[in-house]
């Protein structure tokens, strides 16, 4: 059996999947959800995004298994990886994983011994099985959406797992940094995020790849389920070069009085299809959204923002804000969907999007739909350029014209920079923001 | 360093198409200060934009020279860094730009590369200046006049004011929206910055600024021209009377420009 994608096929079949499944030593439902995941993958099509034709783009061409090695101390971790870990100042929990293969991890003993997991998936999925299975493409994103999901669950080969038991608060970050070393080895890269009731943490993750000469294709998805009264921050920073096209889909599930915290540094440099949901399912909770971008050179995005509201009084906050220079093209949808019963729900979105090219294209459509009177919504959109107005106060200050334009354009974006905990990822953003924008 | 000087001569400004300032003529030197006052809309805020260099405003006719050369040919930001500087009326709000950061490029915009001011100087030169006025520790972290009220707005044009350390500076209604302790904080800071290299022109609806900061002339301007001068009992003449006598003097009917 083979899977076809557009009209190429990717030759994956039961006997390969089974195969992988049994090297990894992975549990009997894995290797089910795998094969399921096959079949679907057969007879469901690819996703729709809206106003984004994807036929063209590539999602076959890709290395499976790649394997690479560990590092056996901090110090050998290559400079850019410890750029972003810290030097000095370094986070003490992190994993690095390296063409989806773990490289190096990092836990806290005061962490473990509170009874938090935070190990990668594949060991995750050995030694709690029961646990990751709750979760894994269950709760919140399942294969059977379309055929991206299901050659997810068929293909996945890396990820991280996070587990934060009931009432424990992590005051320090836990890192992932997603490295692609080899350019055409394919990340299918699964994040889980459990908090239990009454517990807090902050999960920042990093995907990053260099080179422009081969493709690949990363098709990534985060669960984070936030129990009752739990806090879970969630921080990104996608920077995938552009060979590399992604299918991105980060999806959270809010309990009573939860509160999921999203903030995304959008910049991959390859055409990319991201879905980011989050269900306020219990009363109380509160979701909270924030995007930025940068779309240059011909590549096309399409970034779908949603919030769907259950809970009564749940709160809904999204943000997107986008730069488009050269020809990139991006579309921002920004859905906020009030079910019926959810009383006093409120939801506010704004997208905005600024143009430093006239070649570029950029659409940013707030969508409301609600099924239920006693709410409050706001949405505001707008795409257009820097106001000449305020490139006139700022060079009124002796600032030349393109100082002005980086700083409004930083600014911007800075909602994101702003939120990301760890030093060395806010350099990060802030460093390809600046490349992004200037180059 | 030599005493700056700003001329300007029968200069005429337009916005979409409108004539709004019609042969003004007036030289800054240094070591002066100049009131201007006139009824709303007689185009003193034009002016001063259109001597910024504001995209929005035309220069149809005149000349303007700073310290010799012409100001009308430079681009804003060679404006502001051969030495002049607006306090806006309505300053701009920039959101995710610190007050600090943009302090910072301003300085830095007018010294070489690799002579930038370090950070430490920078940080006691804005402490010191936040200080004298009154200004609480938290704006310099805050985004550029976002949220700022209209008087925290004012201050903090003079916070730039005192950090360039500009030649000659247009204060445009520097004093509207300031309570009366904030007058005397804003009037402080101006004051320490007058000397024989430093010309103001103050822009202003009240008398009140200028007991704080004498001026050496005081113009009115009328339908886009200045159409009386005199010394600082003419601002006093104009906070007891009102513009009345003027227009009667030189037989206006309508102190607006529609009128003209
Ligand atoms: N975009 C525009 N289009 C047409 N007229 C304009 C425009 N901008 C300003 N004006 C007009 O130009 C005239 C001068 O405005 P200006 O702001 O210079 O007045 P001002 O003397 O500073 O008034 P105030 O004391 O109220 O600050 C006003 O009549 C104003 O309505
Ligand atoms: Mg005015």
């Amino acid at each position: 059996m083979s899977v076809e994608t557009n009209e190429t096929k990717i030759d994956f079949d039961q006997t390969y999947i089974s195969e992988f499944s049994k090297k990894r030593q992975e549990p009997e439902w894995l290797t089910k959800l795998r094969l399921r995941g096959l079949e679907l993958a057969e007879s469901l099509p690819m996703p729709k995004p809206e106003k984004t034709k994807i036929d063209n783009w590539n999602f076959t061409n890709f290395k499976h298994d790649v394997q690479a090695d560990a590092f056996s101390k901090v110090e050998d971790l290559p400079e850019h990886i410890l750029n972003l870990v810290g030097k000095e100042d370094r986070t003490d929990n992190f994993i690095v994983q390296r063409n989806s293969t773990t490289a190096f991890t990092q836990l806290s003993k005061e962490l473990q011994d509170k009874g938090v997991i935070f190990t990668d998936i594949a060991t995750a999925v050995q030694e709690h099985s029961d646990l990751v299975e709750t979760y894994f493409m269950n709760k919140m994103v399942s294969p059977d959406e379309h055929r991206l999901t299901a050659l997810h669950a068929a293909l996945f080969n890396g990820g991280v797992f996070v587990y934060v038991p009931k009432n424990v608060e992590i005051e320090v970050p836990l890192q992932s940094v997603f490295w692609q070393e080899d350019q055409e080895a394919a990340l299918f890269n699964h994040v889980i995020v459990v908090a239990e009731s009454n517990s807090s943490v902050t999960y920042v993750e990093n995907y990053l790849s260099h080179g422009t000469e081969k493709q690949s294709v990363a098709n990534i998805v985060a669960e984070v389920y936030a129990g009752p009264n739990a806090r879970v921050q969630f921080g990104a920073v996608d920077n995938l070069a552009n060979g590399v096209t992604t299918y991105v889909n980060r999806r959270g599930h809010a309990e009573r009085d939860a509160k999921i915290e999203w903030a995304l540094g959008q910049m991959n440099d390859g055409n990319t299809i991201s879905e980011n949901t989050t269900n306020l399912v219990g009363d109380g909770s509160v979701g909270d959204t924030k995007t930025v971008s940068v779309g240059r050179g011909d590549q096309k995005q399409n970034f779908v923002i949603r919030v769907n509201q259950w809970g009564k009084e749940s709160d809904a906050q999204l943000m997107a804000h986008a730069v488009m220079k050269d020809s990139a093209s991006s579309i921002f949808n920004g859905i906020a969907k009030i079910e019926h019963g959810a009383t006093k729900a409120n939801s506010e979105q704004t997208e905005r999007v600024l143009m430093l090219s006239e070649k570029a294209r950029g659409d940013a459509n707030p969508i409301l739909l609600i099924d239920e009177d006693d709410v409050t919504a706001g949405h505001a959109a707008s795409v257009g350029r820097i106001d000449p107005v305020q490139m006139f106060y700022l060079m009124s200050r002796g600032i030349s014209r393109k100082e002005a334009e980086r700083l409004v354009i930083h600014g911007f974006l800075a909602p994101v920079v702003n939120q990301l905990p760890i030093e060395g990822v806010k350099k990060m953003l802030t460093d390809v923001i600046e490349r992004k924008v200037t180059q | 360093m030599s005493a700056p000087n700003l001329k300007i001569e029968n200069l005429h400004v337009s916005i979409e198409g409108k004539e709004i300032i019609k042969g003004l003529n007036l030289e800054i030197n240094g070591g002066e200060i100049h009131a201007v006052m006139g009824p709303n809309g007689t185009g003193k805020s034009t002016l001063a934009s259109a001597l910024m260099g504001h995209p929005k405003y035309e220069i149809t006719e005149g000349t303007v020279t700073f310290d010799g050369e012409d100001l009308l040919e430079m681009e804003v930001d060679d404006r502001a860094k051969a030495g002049l500087f607006l306090a806006m009326q309505y300053p701009s709000e920039i959101s995710g730009v610190t007050n600090a950061d943009f302090l910072r490029s301003s300085i830095n915009a007018r010294r070489e590369e690799g002579k930038e001011i370090s950070l430490m100087k920078f940080i006691r030169k804005m402490d010191s200046k936040m200080e004298l006025l009154d200004m609480d520790e938290s704006f310099s972290q805050r985004y550029l006049n976002e949220g700022f009220s209209g008087g925290e707005k004012k201050r903090n044009e003079i916070l730039q004011l005192l950090m360039i350390e500009p030649k000659i500076a247009i204060l445009d209604e520097i004093d509207s929206g300031l309570d009366i302790d904030a007058l005397k904080v804003v009037s402080k800071g101006i004051n320490e910055i007058r000397s024989p290299e430093f010309g103001g022109l103050i822009i202003t609806h009240y008398q009140r600024l200028l007991n704080y900061i004498t001026p050496d002339k005081v113009h009115v301007m009328m339908q886009g021209r200045i159409v009386k001068s005199g010394g600082p009992e003419l601002a006093q003449r104009l906070e007891a009377e009102g513009y009345d006598w003027i227009k009667e003097e030189l037989g206006i009917e309508d102190e607006t420009v529609e009128q003209a």
